[in-house]
């Protein structure tokens, strides 16, 4: 909750009327309900702030100076072999320079803290994450034009429907099975690509209940529009229960093969039992009977290599 | 697949979509009446000679500007099916577009705008300025550039041909793979895309090496570097840029076409393929485009703000070293185009604080052309107003390039509207108000009558209030979480924004026109308060103004010799006057027709490669091989103006 203020404050700066027009539609990206997002929210808008310092009084010279120095103003002095000075050259180089020297600094701590590879140490600000707690995996497949999210711990798998509990640490895999799809869910964190034969990483943890979208956010073809999923923040009781629900039967390597295939606005489906082995090999593109995994392949051919 | 006929059959032709029929009907009877009245007016003649075989560097430089407008149209008509589309689609209605037809459209749009209608411009102003700012009589190298623009226009037919035959890729202006792979695009849209920018990217190309040539061999005596005016400066690193990055683009889309035709790995999801490989080395050829588009367009408001505002433009030096700055520093940001591809958070940092450091330099640019205004005596013509909405709306997209360039930041707005409506924030705002800046700037130098001002003043307040309307509530919705390309929507409270935006683009499209009447009413007024009959309309500082306008086909009868980077301001306050006499011949490159004959088996060439049409495919390039060569035997390329027409022509002005 410790956000909220934030808004707050930015709805008392005069500076920035759109930030209030979009607050007030209870934007996922202004005002999320996970840590990580909020923070990415909170960097945005202090990137934000650091640099009208700078803009603010560009376009207010510009403004001033177009009207003073216009040609009707006979009164205005025209100095017109003027054309250098030192001391304006240092500071039109500095300033900048400094802005971006803060925002360099931001930046680096920003990108390393929130780097989305790296497990979150904490639930909300002040609030590190107990030394027992075990983050809640989930594996993503991008498939044409659906999301399939396997919970390894849980043995069951969703299509198009992710939940997860509150205040407990998220950690994703995600891949592709066919075309470069992107993996977003606002209220969680941002963004991370999901691209066939490659893994990427996601952490995150949410820290209200609620019910929103996640998406693609790269164009995938045809279905792209309707690849939307229900994301859904629940106490952890709640969450038993959904993962009770189970009941499309188990998701075995022949019926992930029949969902790959390309279809829109597909329903959501909760399967119990999954195949063990499905999410690896989907990454290494060998779920097809007769196929060989990439990481075999690769382990074979610098087996051969070294023997030679 | 017929041996005569390749993929291509009567199903090729849309004729299931009344959209493009209706469209193809427009353009046919329009075609036809332009056909009719040249053939009327006995005008095939004229153009044939005076225009398509012309090696002179003007004229080429207006056909890139005609083609560039004609092509605006093409791509604007785009853009506001798009904006109708995701105004309309919301409440379970999927609009009035399907994904096979919207998907191609968005597609064509960015192709479009970025190869066939930002390009020419820049290209075309360059081409007709450069020359004249530097005191030379033509481009290094004239029949080139002849051929250039015509292996341009050659790209931007085979892409208006996709229209109407067959169809354009679904893939995203840049045609990621995977999804651009046969596996996931088996039809001929990705390959019209292929061809038709390699065409393109033949002439780009060697138009850059003529420029990059010209600029620095053919400056007039006593212009040193530091002498150059900025708009050749900047002309000069943006043709740098283009023969260092454009052989990428070529070698990047070679690949994938090797994997379509041939069958290779290249990009694929198997067999060892890499699809980021693609991505790095298309974002090492597209961010350094964009600085390709941007930097000539510094270079004209440069002109713009010292000329109107009557005074020497502040920090010149500055000016140069920010421009050499940005072009260095231009091409190692490119991985801040996928930052969220899973990069790690040191190389991420890296890439996105180089990209900070760029508006540094851009920054510094800004600050200068602002004491360039203090102290100045600024008339506000079009040019001017121009200028400062482009210094007012600039610095909003560059904060907002900035904020995409913080990682985290980007990791919630990439793919957003937020990054659409940034990109055309730089791009409406800096180089196409630079565009019109620079057109209504030149266009008395090129023709010899001004443009309209009132008609200017109308295209000028449609075109900078529209472009906030329309992209304004974009932002707005970046922020709320939209992404972009999507062809409907579930959420009913965004569509007052869509419908906003769309309003925009409706004021846009007065912008347009307005802009087409200005240059319709200029032209039926060129005879009266309109004429420029000094060659010099806004006391210009640059040697282009101590031309008539227009210039005459040899541009100097004497070239003149530079002391000061201001050099017609230099001689004006010197006291110069005009020889009268004392007139030696001059040799002139001749005109010939090779340029066009090559550009059009090219593009026959590439509509057999899109088609799978083999025979013809080997005939073309046989042919475009032959003439080349037999080009090579033609030993008859110049002539010479003699002395007593240079003295009569001169004695005119």
């Amino acid at each position: 909750m410790t956000h909220r203020p934030t808004i707050r404050r930015l709805r008392n700066h005069a500076a920035l009327p759109v930030l209030i027009a979009i607050s007030g539609c209870s934007s996922a990206v202004l005002d999320p309900a996970g840590d990580v997002a909020r923070q990415q929210r909170d960097l945005l808008v202090h990137s934000t702030l650091l640099m009208l310092l700078i803009i603010v009084p560009v376009m207010a010279l510009t403004v001033l100076f177009a009207w003073r120095y216009r040609e009707a103003n006979k009164k205005a002095r025209y100095e017109p072999e003027w054309h250098h000075s030192t001391h304006l050259e240092l500071v039109i180089w500095a300033a900048p320079l400094l802005i971006i020297i803060c925002l360099g600094a931001l930046t680096w701590l920003g990108t390393h803290l929130l780097d989305p590879y790296r497990p979150v140490d904490r639930l909300a600000p002040g609030k590190p994450v107990p030394h027992d707690a075990r983050p809640l995996e989930v594996d993503v497949i991008a498939l044409d034009w659906k999301w399939l999210f396997i919970y390894p711990q849980y043995d069951i798998a969703t299509v198009n429907e992710l939940a997860v509990p509150v205040n407990r640490p998220i950690s994703m895999r995600i891949t592709a099975s066919s075309v470069m799809n992107s993996l977003y869910i606002p209220h969680l964190a941002g963004q991370v690509y999901a691209m066939a034969g490659m893994e990427t990483r996601l952490h995150g943890v949410l820290n209200e209940p609620g019910v929103s979208q996640g998406f693609s956010a790269n164009y995938s073809g045809a279905g792209f529009s309707g690849m939307r999923f229900t994301f859904r923040g629940m106490s952890d009781a709640e969450f038993a229960q959904w993962v009770r629900k189970a009941d499309d039967g188990e998701l075995t390597r022949e019926r992930y093969l029949a969902l790959a295939k390309p279809s829109e606005n597909e329903p959501v489906r909760h399967f119990e039992h999954v195949d063990p082995t499905l999410y690896s090999a989907v990454l290494n593109r060998c779920v097809a009977p007769g196929t060989t995994c990439m990481d075999h392949m690769m382990a074979h051919a610098m087996t051969e290599h070294g023997t030679k | 697949m017929s041996p005569l006929f390749g993929k291509l059959s009567l199903e090729a032709l849309p004729l299931h979509e009344p959209i493009l029929v209706g469209t193809f009907i427009v353009v046919a009877l329009g075609a036809i009446a332009l056909v009719a009245a040249l053939t009327r007016y006995k005008l095939w003649g004229y153009l044939w000679r005076e225009w398509f075989t012309s090696i002179d560097h003007k004229k080429i430089g207006i056909m890139y500007m005609v083609l560039g407008v004609v092509m605006l149209l093409r791509g604007f008509a785009d853009a506001v099916m798009m904006r109708l589309q995701q105004a309309m689609a919301f409440n379970g209605s999927e609009g009035y577009l399907t994904a096979h037809h919207y998907d191609q459209i968005f597609t064509a749009h960015g192709v479009i705008m970025i190869f066939f209608v930002a390009m020419p411009l820049v290209t075309g102003l360059m081409n007709y300025v450069v020359p004249l700012q530097i005191g030379a009589r033509d481009v290094s190298f004239p029949f080139l550039n002849n051929f250039s623009f015509w292996m341009t226009v050659s790209g931007a037919l085979l892409l208006m041909v996709s229209l109407f035959v067959g169809e354009f890729a679904r893939t995203g202006w840049l045609a990621y793979p995977p999804l651009s792979e046969l596996q996931f695009s088996p039809d001929v849209g990705v390959d019209y895309y292929i061809w038709s920018l390699q065409l393109a990217g033949v002439g780009t190309l060697l138009s850059g090496v003529n420029l990059m040539v010209t600029i620095i061999k053919m400056r007039a005596p006593g212009m040193t570097l530091m002498k150059m005016p900025v708009f050749t400066w900047t002309a000069l690193c943006t043709n740098v840029l283009i023969v260092a990055t454009f052989p990428i683009l070529t070698a990047v889309l070679a690949l994938l076409a090797l994997d379509r035709y041939v069958g290779t790995n290249f990009f694929t999801n198997d067999l060892g393929g890499n699809p980021m490989m693609y991505v790095n080395l298309i974002w090492i050829w597209g961010h350094p485009e964009v600085y390709i588009l941007i930097l000539p367009v510094f270079g004209i408001f440069s002109e713009v703000a010292s000329t109107f505002s009557g005074k020497r433009l502040f920090g010149y030096s500055s000016m140069v070293y920010a421009t050499v700055v940005i072009t260095i520093l231009s091409y190692i940001v490119w991985l801040h185009h996928f930052f969220t591809m899973g990069s790690g958070a040191s190389v991420n940092s890296f890439f996105g604080i180089t990209t900070m450091i760029i508006s540094i330099p851009t920054g510094a640019k800004i600050f200068n052309w602002l004491f360039t205004m203090y102290r100045g005596r600024i008339r506000f013509e079009l040019p001017m107003m121009w200028t400062v909405a482009f210094m007012l709306t600039f610095v909003i997209g560059g904060m907002t390039g900035v904020l995409l360039a913080v990682p985290p930041a980007d990791f919630v707005l990439h793919n957003s509207l937020f990054l659409v409506a940034h990109f055309h924030n730089v791009i409406i705002g800096g180089v196409v108000f630079g565009l019109f800046a620079g057109i209504n700037y030149w266009f008395p130098k090129a023709f010899g009558f001004r443009l309209d001002p009132f008609w200017g003043k109308v295209s000028f307040w449609f075109w900078v209030v529209g472009f906030w309307v329309a992209f304004a509530p974009l932002y707005v919705l970046g922020l709320m979480g939209v992404t972009r390309r999507l062809r409907y929507f579930d959420d009913p409270s965004l569509q007052i924004w869509f419908v906003i935006a769309a309003f925009g683009a409706a004021l846009i499209a007065c912008g347009i026109g307005a802009f087409l009447v200005q240059v319709y009413v200029s032209i039926r007024h060129r005879k009266g308060a309109l004429a420029d009959t000094t060659g010099d309309p806004w006391e210009g500082r640059t040697l282009e103004w101590s031309t008539s306008s227009p210039p005459p086909e040899y541009n100097f009868a004497f070239t003149p010799i530079i002391h000061d980077s201001d050099a017609w301001w230099d001689m004006k306050q010197r006291g110069y006057r005009r020889p009268t006499s004392g007139f030696k011949s001059i040799l002139m490159p001749r005109n010939t027709g090779t340029g066009f004959i090559l550009a059009a088996l090219s593009t026959v060439l590439g509509f057999a490669l899109v088609w799978h049409i083999w025979w013809l495919a080997a005939a073309s390039f046989a042919a475009v091989i032959v003439v080349a060569i037999h080009h090579t035997f033609n030993y008859d390329r110049e002539y010479r103006i003699p002395a007593e027409h240079i003295r009569s022509i001169e004695a005119a002005r």
